[in-house]
């Protein structure tokens, strides 16, 4: 796959420049049809999601600017470089560890949606609240990019996010960008190709716990899941969920549904449909 | 085999952590994001632009200025639609329904079809869809740009914390306010969006009154009403201020309802703790004015006036019929208003209103047209219209209408007004209420609740009207 694919338009200079990827990517709105890659975009409340989520779709989801808007999932897909993707915008949270409704679609979605790649849009002006539902995320997945949205704003309030440094620290691409005018949208394409197409190996940051008897609880509890559904990747975090008496996760390891979340399960799911 | 075995050693093992371990969970996730924040954010010194959003918010969060912006802001959005909407629906009503409708009479001639079906379709279907789009669209597309410019900068959260106090008071959840203001917009919108209210009981309360809020279908008639009946109490100059006002004030009366409303669910069948909760204020941002122009238009406007014209053909078709379909000597809408004609005399309408409201049940939108219908075809032949037939009107005609066929008053007009605000939802609304509860029980009382509160408001000011001798 090469960045000169479909970019006859332009002259030659410009078709084989990397940042030129604009003509790669196809809206293609609500359009059904078979998809490769399954893509969630989560984040806080009012960070810009369906801004993003719009930009890439071409759908004009309703964007207001207070927390909250998105009460339910939307689905929309693009093309880019010749692979379609299925868009999920789910509902803004703080969080994924208290219970309401908002948290468990998001949460669902995340551990049993088994999206190919998460985009996790962070408002770079409250950074540090962000980060805490991306550490969360990324105990779920690590197959996650980091859109660093509002950088403008930041900008605008003194503040400068590093984001090589962040990406170092979190072990995922983040990529900086301001959705509202549409920079950074070819990076972000671009990381989530990456990340999807094993281009990128991600190794998200996995918090450890600084009480050690919960530490030992969650690795002993981690091993046995580990033992009973071999593959599934996210063992620590369902250990974690399965300690603080989860029900959906509970449900889901009675019923056996959890040992469908492997590794092996999520390729075999994705070849079928697969054309590249 | 067994899985349960999981959740057995998962039990086990939680039974020997501290009661407080999950604290130390978030703590250790907090820790965390605060050490990476710590290494990859720079801070300049605060510039400029921090204090003038500062000082923005201390106006518009100000316990009184707050208020006062609220009212004015309001009172300057309904101003902008009912004085820009003037011209624009007088030329789309002498286009469609004047024009419209003797073209296609005349198209229609030649053909020889019977006459029951041209008047079934033309003069029904036709002429209730074109009155529709004509009182409408002008309207909506002023309305709804307005509203989303301010959404899109970031007021609405701002109404939020400014009415938060109130709704705490009521025992209801401040977040209703926002579900309250999308509800402005469409009231089957505003009972979706109450999902942001987590606890059930609050759910419910803001579920029941976000009929108060008065939706884009019932704009028209207050509309209407405040421009031919209350505007013209004043000289000119200040009809449209008159009107803007009386439209802010039934506006306004919707909130106080709906405060009495969820107080009085919150202190009877709804009891319970006022939940706490943490409300954004998101930064001021620029609007995006052509986007917001094209996004309203196309996504707003457009879909909810597909709406009102998939529901106003029918209605036209059953207003038709029921005129135009004669048991005894009198049409069926002359038997069935003649049923409702003591009620309506009780609540200062007459049986007419009420008639159209119950044709009107699955959209609220076709209610003037189906009034003005029904008073002309049932009312003496002040003009010549056929049974059944829309006359094409402008405002000042309509007024004519109403006061010598109709026989309205200034009681009507103002009954009329408060009526529109308090009467069931409308069919979209209340499906979606069953949608989102599941309860037969709360579907119901959401339904009949506002028309009750209707049927002894208007009841009230009719008799208090009568007894003083205004009317």
């Amino acid at each position: 796959m090469t960045a000169a694919d479909s970019s006859s338009n332009t002259s030659p200079a410009c078709g084989d420049c990397v940042l030129n990827n604009a003509s790669n990517l196809r809206k293609l709105g609500v359009d059904p049809a078979g998809h490769d890659i399954v893509t969630a975009v989560a984040g806080n409340p009012n960070t810009g999601k369906s801004t993003v989520f719009n930009a890439l779709t071409g759908l004009r989801r309703h964007v207001g600017n207070w927390s909250g808007k998105t009460v339910d999932r939307a689905e929309g897909s693009f093309e880019y470089r010749r692979r379609r993707y299925k868009l999920v915008d789910l509902p803004g949270t703080y969080s994924l560890l208290s219970t309401s409704h908002d948290e468990d679609i998001a949460r669902d979605f995340l551990l049993f949606g088994r999206p190919d790649v998460t985009v996790v849009v962070v408002d770079a002006t409250r950074l540090e609240r962000n980060l805490n539902l991306v550490l969360q995320i990324l105990q779920i997945t690590d197959r996650v990019v980091c859109a660093l949205n509002l950088v403008d704003e930041a900008e605008r309030n003194g503040l400068t996010v590093d984001s090589r440094h962040l990406t170092r620290e979190l072990g995922v691409p983040v990529v900086p960008m301001t959705a509202r005018r549409g920079t950074g949208m070819t990076e972000l394409l671009e990381a989530v190709e990456q990340v999807t197409s094993g281009a990128i190996t991600t190794r998200g940051k996995r918090v450890q716990h600084r009480d050690n008897r919960v530490e030992q609880a969650v690795s002993r509890l981690a091993e046995r899941i580990e033992g009973k559904f071999p593959g599934v990747v996210n063992t620590r975090w369902i250990a974690l969920r399965l300690l603080e008496g989860d029900p959906s996760v509970e449900r889901a390891v009675a019923d056996g549904t959890l040992g469908e979340l492997s590794t092996a399960a999520v390729i075999a799911a994705s070849s079928d449909g697969n054309t590249t | 085999m067994n899985r349960s075995a999981i959740l057995d050693e998962a039990a086990r093992l939680r039974a020997e952590l501290d009661d407080d371990f999950r604290d130390g969970i978030v703590e250790s996730l907090y820790t965390e994001a605060s050490r990476i924040t710590s290494t990859t954010l720079s801070r300049r010194e605060s510039p400029a632009r921090t204090t003038w959003d500062k000082l923005l918010d201390r106006a518009l969060t100000h316990r009184v200025w707050g208020f006062v912006v609220m009212g004015a802001l309001l009172f300057g959005v309904f101003w902008f639609t009912i004085a820009g909407a003037a011209a624009p629906s007088g030329l789309l009503s002498t286009l469609l329904v004047e024009h419209g409708h003797g073209w296609l009479t005349r198209l229609v001639a030649p053909l020889h079809v019977p006459e029951w079906l041209t008047g079934l379709l033309v003069d029904g279907v036709y002429l209730s869809t074109a009155w529709v789009v004509a009182v409408m669209l002008p309207p909506m597309a002023i309305f709804f740009p307005l509203f989303t410019i301010l959404e899109d900068f970031g007021y609405l959260p701002r109404v939020a914390f400014n009415l938060d106090r109130l709704f705490a008071r009521s025992g209801a959840h401040g977040k209703q306010a926002l579900s309250m203001m999308m509800g402005y917009g469409c009231n089957a919108a505003g009972v979706t969006s109450t999902r942001i209210i987590d606890s059930r009981r609050e759910r419910l309360i803001a579920i029941i009154t976000n009929n108060f809020s008065i939706c884009n279908g019932r704009w028209p008639v207050l509309i209407l009403m405040g421009t031919v009946f209350l505007g013209k109490l004043v000289p000119p100059a200040f009809a449209g201020v008159v009107a803007a006002g009386s439209v802010v004030t039934v506006a306004f009366l919707g909130v106080l309802v709906t405060l009495l409303v969820s107080w009085g669910l919150s202190k009877t069948v709804l009891r319970g703790e006022t939940s706490v909760y943490s409300l954004e204020l998101p930064p001021y941002r620029p609007p995006r004015i052509w986007r917001t122009l094209y996004t309203s238009l196309i996504d707003r406007t457009l879909k909810v006036l597909r709406r009102a014209v998939t529901m106003a053909a029918p209605a036209g078709a059953a207003i038709w019929l029921i005129s135009n379909v004669t048991i005894a000597e009198a049409s069926l809408a002359g038997h069935l208003a003649a049923l409702l004609a003591p009620l309506g005399w009780l609540m200062g309408l007459n049986g007419l209103i009420l008639l159209a409201y119950v044709v009107a049940i699955p959209a609220n939108e076709i209610i003037v047209p189906t009034i003005l219908m029904l008073t002309l075809t049932l009312g003496p032949d002040l003009l010549g219209a056929d049974s059944g037939v829309l006359l094409e009107l402008g405002t000042a005609e309509t007024r004519t209408v109403l006061v010598q066929a109709g026989g309205w008053t200034l009681l009507t007009a103002v009954n009329l007004m408060l009526f529109s605000l308090l009467h069931n939802p409308c069919g979209t609304t209340i499906l979606t209420i069953w949608h989102e509860t599941r309860s037969l029980k709360w579907t119901t009382v959401a339904t009949l609740l506002p028309v009750g509160l209707g049927i002894v408001v208007t009841s009230l000011t009719a008799a208090v009207a009568r007894s003083a001798g205004w009317v």
